[in-house]
């Protein structure tokens, strides 16, 4: 009995022993620092802070509060919802679609073609903005050349305030799409093969074995597959610092970028702190409700 | 309409359908690998090509000119060797950490295990840019600003990795390590020569995909490396875009050198990757 003891122990000591390089560097690197910024975003450190610790003080919401009244906040709030309710349902619809395409019985070289849709996501991404930019551009472009040639006039992509986002989005979408594809292809996979028998039998066609079958088995794979796209887009900031640098009008100027700017470009840390608290309880509430909602359904 | 040629239509239908099919999936992938081609094919071109009107798609009189002056001029190499350095060490040491650690969630008892790893998992939740502020003060005074392990040291411990290893740590037979146990191996001997060799597969995975992603990162990198001979290969190119706004087939070079080496890994080795993303996420 007692020797068993000591082996269980022995086995608890170890499985410590493992664990614990991860949660030391956890707990420093991140959920330290997590609180910190909580803290961080009732003062307000700034340049003189920097310098000089004692030159902070604490300012209990002051920051929550300007921030309120600040134009250019609620400009990167709405800059942010845009991409992420707009650009987050369109990568994943077209996820779908490629996914469907690929994983069609008829289609051949499915390898290929999964391998070709899914390229882009590996890319880097300040690389293919980069790349994108010149796409977009207004005279030389190959986007308004192609366009020209259906009789559409040239559009300012990257100049216009009414075009940046969607040209940003375009990219996301171009840029991300092959991943959710992958989950997708898993998912429809791994639907059984009797349920489409079953349908055809009750003289199902293709739309309706696809509404009847196809998505509700794909329910699971929607909520993982939204779950992660909207984390992911509600974060949008290297596309707008290569490429618009916020403009024009500032109407590329997502959270992350505006935190950016306002914590290492201009120094406010308890005001970035503020902002960087206000998008942890935007995507937090959105997975929340994205959960919810699944489970009403289901 | 007569009841004779009734089934005509069918008959048409599947046979456009694959047509149909194939039509999409090829316009896809072309769309999917324009941005790709046009960035290779742009940056062959002599300066001033990529900027006329209609616009070129092939050089007619390929050069090597603008390779050559981002290695150079641009000193682009000593950024490759930045961002070589900084992804391989991640890689390498996160695979331990993660691996040790996902074992151990899976596979070993201890008090408090599930909670720990329960509230791990919500961390998947907390955007990383909200730890970003306070880790710079902190490394500012531990003195790991412009360094490499400034840029290495957040992304050793991956969340992520742990719960991948876990996820597929969780099928192996606890048999197998009971028997080891019993031939007197120690714990560390079991991780090492039993667990190890079989989760390879993903391993494999995860070693890619922690490749790729530390090699593309760029937010975290910008912060902290603000030196130039320091900097990684997305944080140079995009300071240099800025100052080369007009020359766009140098920008396409320094695109190349920067997709190229990831491109390189994922197709050599999609075959692990690919397999290892689809299967993680139907159990997750």
């Amino acid at each position: 009995m007692r020797r068993e003891l000591t082996v269980e122990q022995q086995r608890a000591r170890a499985a410590w022993v493992f664990i614990a390089p991860s949660l030391v560097l956890v707990g420093l690197f991140f959920i330290l620092p997590v609180v910190a910024s909580f803290l961080l975003s009732v003062t307000d450190f700034d340049l003189y802070s920097l310098a000089h610790l004692s030159n902070v003080r604490v300012v209990g919401a002051h920051n929550y509060v300007a921030l309120a009244n600040n134009p250019e906040f609620w400009s990167a709030m709405v800059n942010t919802f845009y991409f992420a309710l707009v650009g987050g349902p369109l990568t994943v619809g077209v996820s779908l679609g490629a996914a469907l395409l690929v994983n069609a019985k008829a289609a051949r070289c499915k390898g290929l073609f999964r391998t070709a849709y899914f390229v882009p996501f590996v890319t880097t991404l300040v690389a293919v903005a980069i790349v994108w930019k010149y796409l977009y551009h207004p005279t030389y472009g190959p986007l308004n050349y192609a366009l020209g040639a259906l009789g559409i006039r040239p559009i300012d992509w990257l100049g216009d305030p009414r075009w940046a986002m969607p040209a940003i989005i375009g990219l996301a979408v171009w840029k991300n799409f092959g991943y959710n594809m992958l989950i997708f292809i898993a998912g429809l996979q791994s639907v059984p093969e009797e349920l489409y028998e079953a349908a055809r039998i009750d003289g199902a066609g293709a739309v309706r074995q696809f509404r009847s079958v196809t998505l509700p088995s794909l329910a699971p794979t929607f909520l993982f597959v939204g779950v992660v796209t909207m984390i992911g887009y509600f974060q949008l900031f290297a596309e707008p610092y290569v490429m618009t640098q916020g403009g024009p009008l500032k109407s590329t100027t997502s959270l992350v970028l505006f935190m950016y700017t306002e914590g290492f470009r201009w120094w406010r840390l308890g005001n970035a702190a503020a902002i960087a608290f206000v998008l942890f309880i935007i995507i937090l509430a959105w997975t929340i409700l994205q959960l919810r909602l699944e489970r009403r359904r289901a | 309409m007569t009841a004779a040629t009734a089934p005509q239509p069918m008959r048409r239908r599947v046979r456009i359908g694959p047509l149909a099919l194939h039509a999409a999936l090829i316009v896809g992938a072309l769309l999917a690998l324009f941005p790709l081609l046009w960035m290779i094919s742009a940056s062959f071109m002599p300066t001033g090509m990529a900027n006329q009107y209609p616009p070129h798609f092939v050089p007619r009189h390929p050069t090597f000119a603008h390779y050559r002056e981002i290695f150079t001029r641009l000193s682009m190499g000593r950024f490759v060797l930045n961002s070589a350095i900084i992804a391989l060490a991640i890689t390498g040491l996160s695979l331990f950490i993660n691996s040790a650690a996902g074992y151990a969630f899976a596979k070993l008892r201890f008090r408090g295990r599930d909670t720990l790893f329960r509230g791990l998992m919500l961390g998947l939740v907390v955007p990383v840019q909200v730890a970003m502020l306070p880790l710079f003060l902190l490394f500012k005074e531990m003195h790991l600003i412009n360094t490499y392990w400034g840029v290495i040291i957040p992304s050793l411990a991956s969340i992520f990795g742990i719960f991948l290893i876990r996820q597929y740590t969780l099928d192996i037979p606890d048999d197998l390590l009971d028997a080891a146990r019993i031939d007197g191996a120690s714990e560390f001997r079991i991780y090492r020569s039993v667990v190890l060799p079989v989760i390879v597969p993903i391993l494999a995975t995860l070693a890619i995909w922690t490749f790729l992603t530390t090699w593309n990162d760029f937010m975290w990198p910008l912060i902290v490396l603000s030196d130039q001979a320091k900097m990684t290969l997305p944080v140079a190119l995009a300071s240099l875009a800025g100052e080369h706004v007009q020359d766009t087939e140098l920008m396409m070079a320094g695109s190349v050198v920067t997709v190229l080496p990831v491109l390189l890994v994922f197709l050599f080795l999609q075959r692990y990757y690919v397999q290892g993303i689809m299967s993680g996420s139907i159990k997750g």
